[in-house]
């Protein structure tokens, strides 16, 4: 069986392929200026980002059926490799200073940033597997990247072993459900569970979809999965944590959307309650530890669970109603596109500020508005946004969600005033940073000299958190967000 | 319809928002140019504020003026509907002339750390955000403008308030934040409950008064609404928020808070509450009622043991908005009437109350009543004179402000609305209580006055070189003291604003 393989579908992903052994090569021949790393990358993941762009508003199925290009996976797929640009941003100086090899490092990224990419298209178990795998195996390096530190060591072994098993117990579910229904189409899945199922073929299904679901639940850090994060955050460079909450994450959620709403959704009256408990324990158990938290990363991985929570809430209001669906979903990755931007912003600020000092304790960020005004006001915003006070984005996406679970009804209405009462909650350690920063007086005298991109990078996240959040129909110029759902 | 008829009152909220940002641009060693173009903006927006209320018209009685409903939101079905009636003109009119005086008092005083840029354009932020909560007629609107106000006032708290400052702002984010979320909720319920699903504050009237929405949901909805704006205004038991963030605020703080803030939450329940879930409103008036009784003599009594004037006024302003709230409960013309007066003469009367405690704590740098020791007609006559006299302004004597909105609460409570006439008993009691409420507030101001402004001075005041007060003071001061001496004469200027939209509202209760 031959197959024409759509090579205008898959360019971007050849482009990124190609960048990636370019800039494997940097570290063995042009040693002494290994820094041209970043700038190759770069190029690289910008000539993808154009030739994603080509594809906007295409439709094209390659690989018979596995990989698909279509609004939501263009989409998708042109955050991630914004998201990758703003990561490359905050690394240069990073990862220069840190005197580890800049080669490897870009190579690792972009390995993972591929991962990415691929995920939206996936529309099969065996491609859905790949690109998560694609995503984390280089992950668990590039935590434990600052190799003399023991707490990065520690970050990368952790990561290492819960990401495997939970691979180990995807990989199970993903078995038993092409046993099941004899196919590995997400598609076709969802066809074959839409129809008669007997006793046995129900449960083990049931059982594939439990399983699969643990090892996205990982990826996205939902308890009781996640006990990495915290420590993996603060462990690994801080551009890597940024990456891990960002652009990893969503990968995860990416994943799962299609999962949930193209193979799974009959089976809704079995894991929509799922999610409502995994959403309740994670956004509560998030919020409640991040307000023992001392250290900005650390804080901030735990925001990243909190929210997680907020960004599964939407699975538990999966119903009959395809209306309500279809709300839930683009609730659902609006929140993660805001989340995303809103996250990296905090990270280029956090680091900027590590630039003097790894450790980060909250008392870094003392009277900073005396010694980096802009980076302060930028920092400010972002724990407001990401707390959900208008008018800012995260508030815009904070209300989806809402509006989707009052729409939903019935346990959407608790899980509503749930989320409420948590973000009530979530408000007293997002301001905790502003506070240093604002109220208490500045340790060091000189001004904090944050590198340019690293402020670029804060500034384009403001931006786009002003702007969204005072002209929020800006997000549904997208292409429509929902065009899986229902089908 | 006019560019000025449809874009007034947008000029007026956002101009001061536009005048932060100018004001960010201004390099930090310029404070004196700072201070002067926060006066000027807040002068100008105030101008044109003014301006809308001379061309309201007085005549039309209810409907909106100065209406833009422009989409905004289209796929959440948020429109930038903003419009002006008799009910919120005179709160508009008012947030903008305490702005501009707040902004001239800052002229002499900026609290310690300084830093006067930052205060000026939260300040001004904060303006917008309270001018918007008032004019925005989509629920949506409205609570963006709600919210909005939070974070400058937790920075205004939290920078340049007194000692224990940190934790009063953020007791003040977090109760304030826990009640609007309910709020929220509320609204969205509304929302989808409404057919065809609509914010818009008018169309949500019309399809409540046309009985669409059931009485099991109505009581919900106002429970979650009311929850929100109870901890702003903030009634009893959720006001132990206030006298933290009042004690701890910078003066100009209090003053808006109490002046403006404070009436984002009694608007509320005129503007949204009472007007779309009248069923809602009418079983939960007696409970309103009650706890504004109970806010009206536990204030009075506690404020009877205050010994932080500030603490004290902040105490006397729970007492307030309780008899603001007691003549919302009637649901009746006369008490809603009288409720909005209430809350422009608290303003009027309780900023100035503020501004005075924050002069006589720039003098004496202790707000402790025992430590003042007495004697200040000694030593300041001027300032302890108008401190009298707002003072007993406050305490409500006829001819003065405070009286109106008092008298017509409690007199509105002996009769209320036609949809409660099960209930007149009840409240005839809140009317008792109410009255011995004005006699309990009568004695803790006269016996602050006692220990303050009479005696004699104690040996340690004698010599300090204290200023009386001073001309910044006097400009941004005679206009609140001519306001509450016209009020107090002529009543009529307000109630004539407020009647017309008030009567159309009561009609909803029989009245």
């Amino acid at each position: 069986m031959t197959q024409a393989i759509d090579y205008h579908a898959i360019l971007p992903e050849l482009i990124l392929s190609g960048t990636i052994v370019l800039v494997l090569f940097v570290d063995a021949f042009v040693k002494k200026r290994s820094w041209v790393a970043m700038p190759l990358s770069l190029l690289g993941v910008i000539a993808t980002l154009v030739a994603t762009l080509t594809l906007i508003g295409s439709n094209r199925v390659t690989f018979g059926g596995m990989y698909v290009v279509d609004d939501f996976a263009v989409m998708f797929k042109t955050f991630f490799l914004s998201v990758a640009v703003l990561v490359l941003a905050i690394s240069l100086r990073y990862v220069r200073d840190g005197r580890s090899y800049q080669g490897e490092y870009y190579f690792l990224l972009l390995i993972s940033f591929l991962g990415c990419v691929m995920m939206p298209s996936s529309r099969d178990l065996l491609s859905l597997f790949i690109a998560l795998e694609l995503v984390s195996a280089p992950g668990f390096l590039l935590a434990a990247f600052r190799k003399s530190d023991l707490r990065s060591n520690e970050a990368g072994l952790k990561f290492f072993l819960i990401g495997v098993m939970s691979t180990a117990v995807m990989l199970y579910g993903m078995s038993l459900m092409y046993g099941v229904t004899g196919t590995t189409r997400l598609v076709q899945i969802g066809v074959a569970l839409a129809g008669p199922l007997t006793q046995g073929q129900e449960t083990l299904a049931l059982a594939a979809i439990l399983f699969i679901m643990v090892g996205f639940a990982f990826k996205v850090s939902a308890v009781p999965f996640q006990f990495w994060a915290p420590d993996t955050y603060e462990g690994s460079p801080v551009p890597v944590a940024a990456f891990l909450a960002t652009a990893s994450k969503a990968a995860g959620f990416a994943g799962l959307l299609q999962l949930m709403f193209v193979a799974f959704p009959a089976q809704f009256e079995f894991w929509a309650p799922i999610f409502a408990v995994l959403s309740i324990l994670t956004m509560t158990i998030g919020n409640f530890v991040a307000l023992q938290q001392r250290q900005a990363v650390r804080l901030l991985a735990y925001s990243s669970i909190a929210q997680a929570g907020y960004m599964l809430l939407p699975f538990a209001l999966v119903s009959a109603d395809q209306a309500v669906n279809r709300e839930a979903f683009a609730a659902a990755s609006t929140y993660i596109l805001i989340y995303a931007i809103m996250t990296m912003g905090a990270f280029a600020v956090v680091t900027a500020v590590s630039t003097e000092s790894r450790a980060l304790p909250f008392s870094d960020f003392n009277g900073l508005t005396k010694r980096a005004p802009f980076l302060a006001v930028a920092m400010t915003v972002f724990m407001i946004s990401l707390a959900g006070i208008p008018p800012t984005a995260g508030f815009w996406a904070k209300f989806l969600i809402f509006r989707a679970a009052i729409d939903r009804g019935g346990i959407g209405v608790t899980l509503a005033v749930v989320m409420l009462v948590n973000s009530v909650v979530s408000i007293a350690y997002y301001l905790a940073i502003p506070r240093a920063m604002i109220f208490n007086e500045p340790e060091r005298d000189r001004p904090l000299s944050s590198p340019v991109l690293v402020t670029g990078v804060a500034v384009i996240s403001l931006v786009a958190v002003v702007v969204i959040g005072f002209y929020p129909e800006l997000l549904y110029h997208f292409p429509p967000l929902s065009t899986l759902v229902g089908r | 319809m006019n560019g000025w008829d449809e874009w007034a009152i947008s000029i007026a909220t956002f101009l001061p928002l536009v005048g932060a940002l100018v004001i960010i641009l201004v390099p930090r060693d310029k404070d004196r140019l700072v201070r002067g173009l926060g006066i000027a903006v807040t002068a100008l927006a105030m101008v044109v504020a003014i301006a809308i209320a001379i061309g309201f018209d007085y005549g039309s009685g209810s409907g909106l003026q100065f209406e833009v409903n422009l989409p905004w939101i289209p796929v959440i079905g948020a429109r930038y509907h903003i419009g002006i009636d008799g009910i919120s003109l005179p709160l508009f009119v008012l947030t903008f002339v305490l702005s501009f005086l707040c902004a001239i008092y800052t002229w002499r005083y900026v609290p310690s750390p300084g830093k006067t840029k930052a205060f000026l354009g939260l300040m001004l932020l904060l303006e917008t955000g309270m001018a918007g909560t008032f004019i925005a007629f989509d629920l949506v609107l409205f609570f963006v403008f709600w919210e909005l106000v939070l974070v400058p006032m937790y920075f205004l708290i939290g920078i340049w308030g007194s000692a224990n400052r940190e934790y009063a702002a953020i007791k003040f984010f977090l109760y304030t934040l826990f009640g609007s979320v309910f709020m929220l909720l509320g609204f969205l319920a509304m929302y989808f409950r409404a057919t065809p699903h609509t914010f818009d504050l008018i169309e949500l009237q019309r399809f409540g008064a046309s009985g669409g929405f059931s009485h099991g949901f109505q009581l919900v909805a106002f429970g979650a609404i009311a929850l929100g704006f109870a901890v702003k205004v903030p009634m009893w038991p959720f006001h132990t928020w206030l006298p933290d963030a009042h004690t701890e605020a910078p003066t100009i703080g209090s003053v808006l808070l109490a002046g403006v803030m404070l009436k984002m939450g009694t608007y509320g329940f005129v503007r949204v509450a009472l007007p779309v879930l009248p069923y809602g409103a009418q079983k939960y008036a007696p409970w309103i009622g009650l706890l504004a009784a109970i806010a009206i003599v536990y204030a009075a009594l506690a404020c009877l043991a205050q010994k932080d004037l500030k603490r004290l006024i902040a105490f006397s302003s729970v007492g307030h908005m309780g008899f603001v709230m007691l003549g919302i409960a009637t649901l009746t013309s006369i008490g809603i009437n009288a409720a909005i007066f209430g809350m422009v003469a608290h303003g009027l009367i309780t900023g100035m109350l503020f501004f005075c405690v924050g002069s006589v704590y720039d003098r004496y740098h202790t707000r402790q009543i025992a430590e003042l020791g007495g004697g200040m007609m000694q030593k300041l006559p001027h300032l302890g004179g108008i401190f009298a006299f707002v003072a007993i302004a406050s305490l409500g004597l006829p001819g003065l402000a405070g009286f109106w909105g008092e008298v017509m609460a409690l007199l509105s409570s002996y009769d209320p609305a036609a949809v409660l006439s099960g209930q007149v008993g009840i409240f005839r009691a809140f009317m008792v209580a109410g009255g011995i409420g004005t006699i309990l507030t009568a004695g803790y101001f006269l016996w602050m006055l006692q220990r303050v402004n009479m005696g004699t001075l104690p040996d340690k005041w004698k010599d300090s070189p204290f200023p009386d007060v001073v001309s910044v003071e006097w400009i941004s001061w005679v206009p609140l003291l001519v306001s509450i001496v016209v009020l107090g004469l002529f009543p009529r200027l307000l109630f004539g604003v407020t009647d017309g939209a008030v009567n159309v509202l009561a009609r909803l209760f029989g009245g």
